[in-house]
């Protein structure tokens, strides 16, 4: 079976992903803040932070404007058929990316680290990020993620053993490198955040895990026992230090722990965390042929 | 709700405490770190008359020109503490009253808020849409063309702008009171 890319239709089909992402919040979000606002007491800083967010939601969805103007890195996760060209993909990506930006879907946001100079158009070099995999399914399917850099200058890589966390080479060290990092962060990273944890790897792999995690629904149930046992403990634990959204204070420091595993080097043990901002932008194009999804 | 109509003076800010809640009306400017260092390494005059009494907004929105007028679409706060170390001389040398931004700032910028008599507010990070709904008017922009749009001080007209004073000219800062308390729970956690 070929797969024949109509060009045109394909930007247009990524345009209206990257709208999606940055202006109309998944409903697995939007369910969580709400829960974690009627959890908060009534009258206080947490409770009014989060009432701003929900109505912030809302207003980006109805007036088609970003939730936030921290537009981010737009990173990519596109899996393809068999067949179809990578420098095609990335081109009707990059042309759609420019329109979103001239659309004001997304802030110009790259800018060349020598110069300063920012590109206007959200393009230049790695920027956009592309991750490509293949399937054998007759379709594209793009996970796009805008990740804003708040939340990203509090991310972190620990390695272990840590001393002075008093840290191992075992679980417990990774729920301490976890919570070292959540503490550090305090309200920067916009609290409360979704934290996706990747263990083991290299420094590159294991934060690629890391943020791979943050397109997990946030209600989901990891299939790895350890892992998911691990991610409750976390969640429970993270809220009870007491940050709260913005770092205000209040219950509601960590909407979410979404923990993946990579095999690691004897010699190595890298405990990585992606940080990800309560506006959690993420969503999840099908395209085929005859139609297109998104999630 | 407190109101507070710019330009503001040294008793009004005075008058603010650690978890007040404000309502902002006037003109202010917006500024990050291009800016920030400009103001700090070459004292430009031009924004003088801009930013005495007034505040600074950190934030580098997003933006939209609609036949001939700019318009802010989306401009929530961006993270301050990278502002820290020019923020205190920046506010003295230009009588700037306050800062709004994210997050919070240092012993530095707080030991300046006590000495001048200015405060550091803090808006909802995130909260882009409905904050650039309180944008009425775009007066002008500053070094558009050198610093990009996120970077570019642009002068705004706000109603009804919300933030909340978490550190006040009186040493308090809400930032320090929040970091020490879970400290403490991160030390139990940890076991250390």
């Amino acid at each position: 079976m070929t797969f024949r890319l109509n060009h045109d239709r394909f930007r247009d089909a990524v345009l209206e992903l990257i709208r999606l992402a940055s202006t109309d919040m998944s409903p697995d979000v939007v369910k969580a803040i709400t829960m974690a606002r009627d959890n908060e007491d009534a009258g206080s800083a947490a409770k009014s932070v989060l009432n701003v967010i929900l109505q912030n939601i809302t207003a980006a969805q109805d007036g088609s404007t970003p939730i936030c103007q921290d537009t981010g890195t737009n990173i990519h996760y596109i899996t393809i058929p068999v067949g179809v060209s990578m420098r095609a993909v990335e081109k009707a990506v990059i042309e759609a990316t420019r329109l979103a930006t001239a659309k004001a879907y997304l802030r110009p946001n790259s800018v060349d680290s020598v110069t300063g100079k920012n590109s206007g158009d959200n393009t230049g070099i790695m920027s956009p990020y592309f991750h490509f995999e293949e399937w054998d399914k007759p379709a594209i399917e793009i996970k796009l993620a805008l990740k804003g850099g708040g939340s990203e200058n509090v991310s972190g890589q620990y390695k272990l053993p840590d001393a002075t966390l008093e840290a191992g080479r075992n679980m417990e060290g990774v729920y301490k490198c976890v919570v070292d990092m959540v503490f550090k962060a305090q309200g920067q990273g916009c609290a409360p955040g979704i934290m996706g944890v990747g263990i083991g790897g290299d420094r590159a792999t294991s934060m690629i895990v890391a943020k791979k995690q943050l397109f997990r629904k946030l209600d989901d149930l990891n299939p790895d026992p350890d892992l998911a046992s691990m991610e409750e403990r976390l969640l429970q634990d993270l809220n009870k230090l007491g940050i709260g959204p913005m770092g205000f204070g209040g219950k509601t420091t960590a909407l979410a722990v979404k923990i993946g595993k990579a095999h690691r080097l004897p010699a190595s043990f890298f405990v990585s965390l992606a940080y990800m901002c309560w506006a959690d932008r993420r969503r999840t194009m099908t395209y085929s042929e005859d139609e297109v999804r998104y999630d | 709700m407190i109101k507070i109509n710019l330009p503001t003076d040294e008793a009004k800010i005075r008058s603010l405490k650690v978890g007040d809640e404000v309502s902002i009306d006037g003109i202010m400017v917006t500024g990050r770190d291009a800016a920030h260092s400009w103001m700090l390494d070459e004292k430009p005059d031009e924004i003088r008359e801009l930013l005495k009494g007034s505040m600074i907004y950190h934030c580098g929105p997003v933006v939209d020109k609609k036949d001939g007028e700019w318009r802010f679409v989306a401009a929530g706060p961006t993270t301050s503490i990278r502002e820290e170390p020019y923020q205190g001389p920046v506010m003295k040398e230009y009588g700037i009253r306050a800062a709004i931004g994210k997050g919070g700032m240092g012993a530095k910028t707080l030991a300046a808020l006590k000495e001048l008599g200015a405060v550091y507010l803090h808006a909802v990070g995130g909260a882009a849409t409905i904050l650039a709904q309180s944008v009425k008017k775009v007066h002008d922009v500053i070094r558009l063309e050198e610093f990009g749009v996120p970077e570019a001080m642009w002068v705004i007209e706000v109603e009804d702008f919300r933030a909340v004073v978490t550190m006040d000219s009186h040493g308090n800062s809400l930032h320090d009171t929040v970091k020490a308390k879970s400290e403490k729970i991160r030390n139990e956690l940890l076991g250390l």
